[in-house]
């Protein structure tokens, strides 16, 4: 049996100021197999994303992480500032939701993706740039030459997210934290967009945390789902989808509009005091 | 209804005794916060200090009390004496006047020119918007101070010529904030409604517009003013506005700066320290409401 | 927008300006009260064929159209009128300051731009006391007036421990460097201040932004992060700033230089304003205009190096 690529183990994040603790993750955990995809789902709030910035190390200041998490049997918590820096580039590679926000808008597109390769692992500007085209042209961007001059302003969401999608590959990393990246798109972008992580993934064998709202995308792409409420994980496996069994997540799955059925108002997720309760017993147990 | 009915209710009563009614006052003193108070206690210590003059200041400033001339602090004098020994601290309280009251009637006239312009120019558009947006790019061509030397080349060194000068240059900069806002505020919801009632669109302007670019044209007009306060000052100094012997802080740099190389620096440092002092409070207070005026949107 | 398409329109706005600000600026001098002969003759008048040839020499009897067409004729062909007090060329009079005024307002703006971005930089990379010493700081530079700065420096520098000269020009060279010092230091010292307070606050701006995450998610070190996403991205408000502060130089360098007796055009301007010389009044503010709308046009030019997403010509 060959180790996980990635162990959360009883992760817990708060936020720490003067007057008060905040917790926002209660001990969550989950294990990624090489070349596996867990969906990550669950309200707004409910610290998915956070999930994948604790990871990753990059919480803000005043944030206080504890737990385990584990990169191919390596301690992340445990890391110095060097081998940090080494696992966010080479190890692994975040896709954010708006790529909008998330690409600086003074540099070229070329700029922005051969930047890591040039300036930290040593490539030459030529070489990083034929490999860039060549990587534009696998996410299905076309005339890559002429986009590499272009500025992020000048391309459309859906194509500037698919520059981020290359720019993750190109550093080549074993697993790729996706946090909602089609949310901030169109419907038609959506699905071009998600259908480039999926083919890319199953390509390179790579392992993925999808972040999402939506059910069927994450029940589509992923071998596992994980339901996150409330800072923890309080379902995860295959049969989510078709069977939950927590209270919560029943309540989650029937809050799907159906194809089948006309409903006059779709259903709504209550603050349900019973599982508020259960988390809390759990909590202190 | 489901279980958190009651404990929500209960919050938002609790939110609302929070937020509800600290006080005018007590909101304005949160939103200052304690460098913002102690900025107002200076400037409002100037301002008392200028508009009770006649009544408090120990000698009559323009009384030249020879044998006290170039003196430094003593107990007749508090502050000391000028070269003609007339008393400092009259001056510096009779000057403060000159110094508060200038530039405020330059932000009071630039301010309602500016606002007039710019709702005329946001709720017409059209050739109106461009006529007036032309005008105000011509006007931010000349540098604002050059407006006040223009006027006092032409009519004569003079207070009144110089206030009404600068105002001239301060109009673009509040008609361009006012009229962004003004433009934003147009296209809410709440205006059309006002419109789809049948007001006017000049009612709509005074009734609606002008009360929620309020805060902005307040901010807009506290931080200037700490820029007037300057730049009368500097027209002053160079003689071309206020004349001797009527105390003005500037000339009181200026005149302290020639008893400065016989050797006694006391008037400039008093008036200079003076100038600076209301300046920094001003800017200040103007700092602590622009940053509450952009937080609020 | 190309280059000289941009260059052409700001040239437009440029003469359109000139028109506007000249009319208005000859207009209200031809309205002042007072005639420009009592200047010229003196208190006691003159004979009635001084009178004759001094009118026929400005052309004060022609009507006010007249008057500003001839007078914007001889603009373009470079004549600039002639001085009633000092009896010269106007365009001599100028040509023999502008050098000083230039020199003034290019080694403040050299001050403003090291000692304002570094500061800025400090305050918001380095943080903590420093952070509090130079936001107070900044707080105090910006309330201080040039000319109360120019009274302090003088009676610090120049009276007190003689290191500097309190007034004049300079001979030339480092003599000049020499003079022009204090001069320079008082004119950048509100606006450095200010300038320093925009950098902090781009900084901190830019520091907090999404493509700085991505920068760091990505591995790049911190330097390089500092460089290329923050400072590079700080720079546009910071140029934005920049150029404004240069273009309100021009109107400081008229209270510099009169509080540090130098002679350069601001100083001048005081005096022809003093002395109802119109000529020059009229001619030392459009150059001054025109200055200004130079500095401005560069600026916008600028922004489009430092701003991809900004085209030349564009209103933003």
């Amino acid at each position: 049996m060959s180790q996980p690529l990635l162990e959360v183990d009883d992760l817990r994040a708060s936020l720490v100021t003067k007057y008060r603790r905040l917790d926002l993750l209660n001990g969550v955990s989950f294990t990624l197999d090489r070349g596996e995809a867990i969906g990550l789902v669950g309200e707004s709030g409910s610290g998915k994303s956070l999930t994948t910035r604790a990871i990753m190390r990059m919480l803000a200041k005043g944030f206080r992480t504890e737990g385990d998490i584990r990169f191919d049997g390596e301690s992340v918590l445990g890391m110095n500032r060097e081998r940090l820096r080494r696992f966010r580039g080479t190890d692994v590679g975040i896709i954010f939701q708006d790529p909008r926000a998330h690409v600086n808008p003074v540099h070229s597109v070329g700029d922005f993706l051969t930047e890591a390769l040039v300036r930290e692992r040593g490539v030459s500007r030529e070489d990083a740039e034929r490999r860039a085209v060549q990587l534009l042209d696998e996410v299905g961007v076309r005339h890559a030459e002429r986009r590499l001059k272009q500025y992020p302003h000048e391309l459309s969401g859906g194509l500037l997210q698919r520059v981020m999608i290359a720019s993750v590959l190109l550093a080549e990393p074993q697993l790729i934290l996706a946090d909602e990246p089609t949310t901030a798109l169109d419907v038609t972008a959506q699905s071009d967009v998600m259908a480039i992580i999926e083919e890319q993934r199953r390509a390179r064998g790579l392992s993925l945390l999808f972040i999402t709202h939506d059910l069927e995308l994450a029940n589509a792409c992923c071998d596992r789902l994980a339901v996150m409420y409330a800072g923890e994980i309080v379902e995860q496996g295959a049969h989510v989808y078709d069977a939950p069994t927590h209270p919560y997540t029943k309540e989650l799955m029937g809050a799907r509009p159906s194809i089948d059925e006309r409903l006059d108002r779709l259903p709504v997720l209550e603050y349900n005091l019973e599982i508020h309760e259960e988390l809390k017993a759990r909590a202190q147990a | 209804m489901n279980a958190n009915a009651a404990p929500r209710t209960t919050q938002i009563a609790l939110a609302k005794a929070r937020t509800q009614d600290p006080g005018a006052f007590t909101l304005l003193l949160r939103k200052l916060g304690p460098l913002g108070i102690a900025a107002s206690i200076v400037l409002i210590v100037f301002v008392l200090a200028a508009a009770l003059a006649p009544w408090i200041a120990p000698y009559d400033p323009d009384f030249p009390d020879l044998l006290s001339a170039l003196s430094g602090p003593s107990a007749q004098h508090l502050l000391g004496a000028d070269a003609l020994g007339r008393d400092l601290l009259s001056r510096l309280m009779w000057g403060a006047r000159i110094t508060l009251l200038g530039p405020a009637l330059v932000i009071l006239i630039a301010t309602v020119v500016g606002v007039v312009l710019a709702l005329l120019a946001a709720w017409n558009r059209g050739i109106v918007d461009t006529v007036i947006s032309w005008i105000l790019d011509v006007l931010f061509a000349v540098p604002g101070i050059l407006f006040g030397l223009i006027a006092v080349a032409i009519f004569g060194p003079n207070l009144m010529t110089v206030v009404v000068g600068l105002s001239i240059g301060y109009i673009p900069y509040v008609a361009r904030v006012v009229r962004g806002a003004a433009l934003r505020e147009r296209n809410m919801p709440y205006v059309q409604a006002a419109w789809l009632q049948g007001q006017s669109g000049f009612g709509i302007s005074l009734r609606q517009i002008l009360p929620n670019v309020q805060p902005i044209v307040t901010a807009q007009a506290v931080s200037s003013l700490g820029f007037a306060v300057v730049d009368l000052a500097a027209v002053s100094f160079l003689g071309l506005g206020v004349q001797p012997p009527t105390a003005d802080l500037g000339l009181m740099v200026k005149s302290g700066f020639d008893s400065m190389l016989r050797g006694q620096a006391g008037e400039a440092i008093t008036a200079g320290l003076a100038i600076v002092l209301i300046v920094w409070s001003i800017t200040v207070i103007g700092d602590r409401l622009t940053s509450n005026a952009r937080s609020i949107r | 927008m190309s280059v000289p398409a941009f260059l052409l329109r700001r040239a437009g706005g440029l003469l359109l300006v000139l028109f506007v600000t000249s009319f208005i600026v000859f207009g209200l001098m031809y309205l002042a009260p007072g005639s420009p002969l009592s200047f010229v003759l003196g208190p006691r008048g003159g004979t009635p064929e001084q009178i004759a040839a001094v009118t026929a020499q400005y052309h004060l009897n022609d009507p006010f159209i007249v008057r500003y067409f001839a007078w914007l004729g001889d603009l373009f062909q470079g004549n600039l009128g002639d001085s009633i007090v000092y009896r010269q060329p106007v365009g001599d009079l100028i040509a023999g300051r502008v050098g000083t005024t230039v020199a003034l307002i290019a080694f403040a703006t050299v001050i403003i731009a090291i000692v304002g971005i570094g500061l800025g930089l400090i305050a918001s990379l380095k943080g903590g006391w420093l952070d509090t010493v130079i936001t107070t700081l900044s707080t105090l530079g910006l309330a201080t007036p040039t000319f109360v700065i120019g009274v302090a420096l003088i009676s610090l520098f120049a009276v007190g421990t003689g290191w500097f000269p309190t007034n004049g020009s300079g001979g030339g060279g480092f003599d000049s460097i020499w003079h022009l010092t204090l001069p320079a230091i008082a004119l950048a010292v509100a606006s450095a201040a200010y300038l320093a307070r925009i950098t902090r606050a781009s900084v901190l701006e830019e520091e907090g932004r999404e493509h700085v995450q991505t920068a760091v998610a990505r591995g790049l070190r911190s330097p390089l992060i500092i460089r290329r996403h923050v400072l590079r991205n700080a720079l546009i408000p910071i140029t934005t700033v920049m150029g404004l502060t240069i273009a309100t130089l021009i109107a400081g360098a008229v209270v510099v230089e009169s509080v540090f007796a130098l002679d350069g055009l601001g100083s001048l301007l005081v005096r022809a304003i003093l002395q109802r010389d119109f000529a020059v009044v009229q001619a030392v503010v459009l150059v001054l205009v025109v200055a200004f709308v130079v500095i401005n046009a560069i600026v916008d030019f600028l922004y489009t190096l430092i701003d991809p997403r900004i085209q030349l010509g564009s209103k933003q």
